[in-house]
């Protein structure tokens, strides 16, 4: 039994957070910001591929014989995490899955030095797997609840050659991605695939919007070629459940941030003689926070730990995860703008940086409640076994 | 990052495992066909299986040996526990005697005192209640009325009231927080008394709660007598002594949330068996959010026994995983009875007795308010309230909180 960081991972999440502490990541966010609202700058936010590429993250999980780190779940999610904290745009989160559907790939594998040293940058087509009440596998809607169909196609040709039609909405990462990687119907049956991003009938259409410091796509295959993978099924539905785990992390990192900066703001800032964070009102909503987060913090060490530990739990993990970070994130970033009063409101302060993360973040991916609800599926069903 | 055992922890778990294999046939029979009925006969087999359980290594794993412990790590003991629940048999029955009250005999007992008290308390032959909680003192523990006066011979007269008092019903000895000097701040005038709960002037008067049980209870003494070798880590010196008792209270808890049966799986159980409800998106919500957070808990454990085995100590932030038990099993029982109805409340219903019983254990072991003031200031480092009592002679207190109000 042991739930701590090793000096390894101590280490790679101390590297992290000096590597994205080299850029002024929140004013680019503001600056974008001001840019969409007709404010005038450029509105560029920094480019952190080559950083990350530096610091071999493209690779984390991909193994070393193929020129990555070789490591897990978890410890691609204190990356996640550091990013998180300053709300840095590294487009991890579209290339970790990919990158990891890929490695379960051994008919592709030539693609993976590449993709490990950043050379090339892969995103993620999300697919949800079915669930007990949902018995088919699904993309996130461009519009409204209902579940999108994902891409399909006719039976590959001899060299697992196939040609998709569909589309995915919200993609993470997928502008400028040159890989895209996820879930199709080849002959009805699910199948990984693997699309170039500049191929015909390949339309790529950003919406960075709400969350400046957020890449996103909604991506649209018109018989798009498309190269059929030999990654079992389990390999696909575990790429969404790390796509969950990995944006859980990011969510918590974010709420480190927002509890450090309320709580140093409520012992500083004094009303009718004494700092705010004095009464219970104040004290109580901060706690709140610090509840959520360290419930988020253990998930994390479970998500982690069962992607290899217990792949039969992986699902609950990263599902659980992913609906008390989104959670703690909501709570996080309300507080975050309360504790600071009418300030925390205005573009004078990072608050609203970190709502619009939240606000945008837990409509992505399926959904902060679509995680929850697979939770409760994973539990109605591990309770029908016990009973059995 | 590793949650299986090690090899020498493998080799615990089962001999552990095997030595309840071949005795789980002499465990008392709690629950189910064949169970007992009545209390006391519940008391004494459980008190006789303690003591096989504790003869066998299985209870006061952390003990030091020359107490009658083995003398290793808390994971062990959990290794313990974990595989006691898996057998299905009851674990031991002085839990608040074995893992809060003997260690802070061990911690600030005299010799005498740990040579007399601490083998009969693991061996379940005599069993021990905390005297703490009174009336008016309960999150402001150091608040307590119960008075010990000390005699011209050196001996003392008790007298007060002491409420939540587990087993005190059948306890042989209590260890009881009194007030010794009304005359310096609070905090300051407190002794440790170990008290006989057959000497005279002792009455204990059980506390019927929301569910129509008695599981705690008032506990009175009206001017009893103790002879000096009673007190406990020194006069005076009471409130550091109750900080240790507190402090194995916080791991107890870290380690033993799901111990009350409050997880996932077993509300999800409530829920799953209706049709409707395991489709119904509202249900599911609902008992996914509730379970997410419960789950973190057991993982939280962990964290709370990683640290442990690395010697740290755990802090106020463990009242945080109260918490989130308490209100989550709050949730699941609205919840589940939502979807079952009235017959949730029925009396043979599992859930009616956890819905009654939740209420007050919001409260128990300092109230969710004082959690989360404890928390906020000692973690998060805010700033405290204002506070009246601070550096004021307890005796003087009263008049001071009259002139506030």
């Amino acid at each position: 039994m042991n739930l701590a960081l090793s000096d390894e991972q101590e280490f790679l999440r101390e590297a992290a957070r000096g590597a994205l502490s080299r850029f002024k990541t929140l004013e680019a966010a503001r600056e974008a910001l001001d840019a969409q609202q007709g404010g005038g700058g450029g509105g560029q936010l920094p480019d952190l591929w080559p950083t990350a590429c530096e610091a071999g993250w493209p690779g984390l999980l991909i193994d070393e014989s193929h020129g990555g780190a070789g490591l897990d779940a978890f410890d691609a999610m204190l990356v996640l995490g550091e990013c998180g904290r300053v709300l840095a745009g590294v487009p991890l989160l579209g290339h970790l899955p990919a990158s990891a559907i890929l490695a379960d790939a051994p008919r592709v594998a030539e693609y993976l030095p590449k993709l490990a040293s950043g050379e090339r940058r892969a995103a993620y087509l999300p697919a949800q797997p079915p669930g007990d009440v949902d018995p088919h596998w699904s993309a996130d809607p461009a519009h409204g609840m209902q579940r999108a169909p994902l891409a399909g196609g006719s039976a590959p040709d001899a060299n697992g050659e196939v040609k998709l039609s569909g589309s995915y909405a919200f993609v993470p990462d997928a502008p400028g991605a040159d890989v895209l990687v996820g879930v199709a119907l080849v002959d009805g049956e699910p199948a990984g695939v693997v699309i170039m991003a500049d191929a015909e009938g390949v339309h790529v259409q950003s919406v960075r919007g709400y969350d400046s410091t957020r890449s996103l796509a909604h991506v649209t295959l018109t018989q798009a070629p498309a190269t059929v993978l030999d990654a079992p099924v389990e390999s696909l539905a575990g790429a969404w459940h790390l796509a969950q785990a990995l944006i859980a992390a990011e969510s918590i990192g974010s709420v480190e941030t927002a509890l450090e900066v309320s709580v140093a703001y409520a012992k500083e800032r004094h009303t009718f003689g004494r700092a705010i964070g004095s009464y219970q009102a104040v004290k109580h909503s901060l706690t709140e926070v610090l509840r959520q987060l360290e419930n988020g913090r253990s998930l994390l060490y479970y998500a982690g730990w069962s992607r290899n530990g217990a792949p039969g739990e992986f699902a609950l993990a990263a599902s659980s995860a992913r609906s008390v970070a989104g959670r703690a994130l909501d709570t996080a970033a309300r507080t975050m703008i309360s504790v600071h009063g009418g300030i925390g409101a205005t573009w004078e302060h990072d608050a609203p940086l970190y709502f619009r993360r939240a606000q945008l973040s837990r409509r992505l991916l399926g959904g902060t409640a679509g995680a929850t609800d697979r939770v409760a599926g994973e539990l109605i069903a591990q309770a029908d076994a016990a009973a059995a | 990052m590793d949650l299986d055992d090690t090899p020498e922890q493998a080799e615990h778990r089962a001999k552990v495992r095997a030595w309840l294999e071949q005795h789980r046939g002499e465990a008392p029979v709690l629950s189910g066909p064949g169970a007992l009925t009545d209390e006391a006969e519940i008391v004494s087999a459980r008190r006789a299986w303690q003591g096989k359980l504790a003869e066998a290594g299985l209870a006061g794993v952390t003990w030091p040996k020359e107490y009658g412990g083995r003398g290793l790590g808390p994971i062990e003991q959990v290794v313990c526990n974990q595989e006691i629940a898996r057998a299905g048999v009851p674990g031991i029955l002085d839990a608040i005697g074995v893992g809060m009250l003997g260690p802070t005999i061990i911690a600030h007992g005299s010799e005498e005192q740990k040579a007399r008290y601490l083998g009969p308390m693991l061996h379940g032959d005599e069993v021990w209640c905390q005297l703490f909680s009174e009336p008016a003192a309960g999150s402001d523990l150091a608040a307590v009325q119960t008075r010990a006066r000390l005699m011209d011979d050196g001996s003392w007269r008790l007298s007060g009231q002491k409420v939540w008092t587990t087993n005190a019903q059948f306890s042989s000895y209590g260890l009881l927080l009194a007030r010794t000097d009304a005359d310096v701040p609070k905090h300051k005038g407190l002794t440790m008394f170990v008290v006989p709960m057959d000497a005279a002037g002792v009455t204990v008067r059980g506390l019927r709660q929301i569910s129509g049980e008695a599981e705690f209870n008032e506990v009175f003494f009206d001017d009893v007598q103790l002879e000096a070798d009673a007190v406990l880590g020194g006069v005076g010196n009471g409130w550091g002594t109750a900080l240790t008792t507190l402090m194995f209270e916080r791991v107890t808890i870290g380690l033993g949330g799901e111990g009350l049966g409050y997880n996932s799986v077993r509300f999800a159980g409530g829920v799953a068996s209706d049709e409707h409800a395991r489709r119904d998106p509202e249900v599911r919500r609902a008992l996914g959010e509730i379970s997410s957070e419960l789950l973190a808990v057991r993982f939280t454990g962990y964290r709370t026994l990683t640290a442990l085995q690395r010697g740290q100590i755990p802090g106020p932030e463990a009242g945080l995983a109260k918490v989130t038990i308490v209100n989550g099993a709050i949730k699941a029982g609205e919840l589940i009875a939502d979807v079952i109805g009235p017959d949730a409340l029925a009396k043979d219903s599992q859930w009616a007795y956890m819905i009654s019983f939740l209420p007050g254990l919001k409260s128990a072991g300092g109230t969710e308010e004082i959690l989360r003031n404890t928390i906020g200031e000692r973690v998060l480092g805010l700033p405290p309230e204002p506070r009246l009592d601070k550096g004021i002679p307890f005796s003087e207190l009263r008049s001071k909180e009259g002139a506030a109000a």
